[in-house]
């Protein structure tokens, strides 16, 4: 028996991330199923004058190459791709990115809050939105967002997370479905994939 | 929290217009709706709140767009975009013109028309170039017309400028006054600022160099089309458009009148009329 309750209306996947969230995120990108459908849209903490390296990183042993898209880039399906270095990554109604300078929010540009909310309101209860480790607030109000819109709202398990702040202020400001480690946020995509076969 | 809905939206941007002509009904709807909601939030406001305080006080119009607009900024952003300028771009201008024109669109509290002064300074070539900036603000750009910044903002600026490796110190170019760095005025003696906006105003001149990055991004594609028009037609032929590091021509109907001179920096060249 599975333990989640999934079908196949969700059209995108947005994650947010910060200190101890790497090695997370590049098992969750190497352990894809091939051919994963859905956009994977990711808001991480990283150096703001560091243009270069990350999606180098990620891509290394990601099943598909991580992309910081351009603004106003298509969103692929099956795409993965990541806030670019000092800016704000949102997503606009016409199935597309855009990018901001905004003001820093919770000290950060990009902020995942930006992220995950531009997503909840886009996607709304067609979006599964994932926290991982980290060691601020950023990323909580997203959650909330997302939730309060019908989307599914996972963390990472505090107690695996090398700083736990992140998922914690998110399960404490709203319902969060499930509390997962990383291998089981592996699986997670492994049954949402049947699902669109 | 209540969102706005695209509806609230739209009777906003459409009273703006209709008011005070100001377009801002083709801005990107993402960063548009939370910049309304940071209003609405400073303000203390509703939706109908905000559309009453527009509709019966013009005076709050100037205060709407200063917060309205995004007007974040640095010296020396992207450095490696300015050694391209210096090494390359500055240079082939110079090849077939003495002295030539450099427009600053959107160039919001100055950073941008100061590096590059203290660039073409550098060069020996600083009172051979006119300079123009404009920008829909007037608030910011009374700012850029001041060239002080607070000194916390330095930080970063003088490690771009390292990265951008300037031939002196950025403090050769700034005193410190009450924790403000006050840059030499006589950088911004050929810089002309001008209100200019870009979505209703006309071309007013035409450029070598236009440089216009970090502002169409606040623009969905049918603005960012419009504006490259204007674009095209205020550049001498071969003349050169720099647009922000992740900004792409590319789904533009003009981008064929251009050709990519430095795509890592987002660098193009006007080639056809
Ligand atoms: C983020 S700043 C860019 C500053 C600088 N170019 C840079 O890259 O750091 C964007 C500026 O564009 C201006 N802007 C927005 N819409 C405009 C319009 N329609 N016409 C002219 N300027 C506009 C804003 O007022 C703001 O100062």
């Amino acid at each position: 028996m599975s333990m989640f309750t999934l079908n196949n209306s969700y059209k995108a996947v947005v994650i947010g991330g910060s200190a101890g969230s790497f090695q997370g995120v590049v098992k969750i990108l190497a352990q894809l199923p091939k051919g994963f459908p859905l956009p994977i849209i990711m808001a991480l903490h990283r150096l703001k004058h560091v243009r270069h390296g990350f999606i180098e990183a990620l891509s290394l042993k990601s099943v598909v190459p991580v992309v910081e898209p351009d603004d106003k880039e298509p969103i692929k399906k099956g795409g993965v791709y990541l806030a670019p270095a000092n800016y704000h990554l949102s997503v606009e109604l016409g199935n597309n990115f855009s990018l901001s300078t905004e003001e820093m929010m919770n000290n950060s540009r990009p902020a995942i809050d930006i992220t995950l909310g531009s997503c909840a309101y886009v996607f709304k209860d067609k979006l599964i939105g994932i926290l991982l480790s980290g060691a601020n607030r950023d990323g909580a109000m997203g959650m909330k967002y997302i939730k309060d819109r019908g989307g599914l709202t996972i963390v990472q398990d505090p107690a695996e997370c090398m700083i736990d702040t992140m998922p914690k202020a998110a399960m404490a400001l709203t319902t969060i479905d499930h509390v997962l480690k990383v291998d089981q946020i592996v699986e997670f995509f492994k049954e949402l994939d049947k699902h669109y076969r | 929290m209540q969102d706005i809905d695209i509806v609230d939206l739209k009777r906003i941007s459409e009273l703006i217009y209709q008011k005070y002509n100001y377009d801002f009904r083709n801005y990107a709807m993402s960063s548009f709706k939370r910049r309304v909601q940071r209003i609405i939030d400073l303000k203390k406001l509703t939706v109908d709140g905000l559309l009453k305080r527009l509709n019966d006080t013009p005076s709050f119009i100037n205060e709407f767009l200063d917060e309205l607009t995004v007007n974040v900024t640095e010296m020396f952003r992207d450095p490696s975009f300015w050694r391209v300028m210096r090494e390359e771009i500055i240079p082939a201008i110079l090849l077939n013109h003495k002295q030539f024109k450099i427009w600053h669109a959107g160039c919001s509290s100055g950073e941008e028309v100061l590096s590059m002064a203290i660039l073409l300074k550098e060069m020996g070539i600083l009172n051979s170039v006119q300079l123009y900036a404009t920008d829909l603000d007037v608030n910011i750009m009374e700012r850029a017309k001041m060239a002080t910044y607070p000194i916390k903002n330095m930080e970063l600026n003088e490690k771009n400028y390292i990265r951008f490796q300037g031939a002196g110190a950025l403090s050769d170019y700034y005193k410190e006054e009450n924790g403000m760095a006050v840059f030499n005025k006589d950088l911004l003696a050929n810089v002309n600022f001008r209100k200019q906006d870009l979505v209703l105003g006309e071309p007013f001149n035409k450029f070598d160099l236009i440089l216009c990055r970090n502002v169409m991004i606040y623009f969905n594609q049918t603005l960012q089309n419009e504006v490259l028009k204007k674009f095209h037609e205020s550049l001498f032929k071969y003349g050169y458009l720099a647009i922000g590091s992740k900004e792409s021509l590319i789904w533009c109907d003009y981008a064929n009148r251009f050709i990519v001179v430095n795509n890592e920096e987002k660098i193009y060249k006007k080639i056809k009329d």
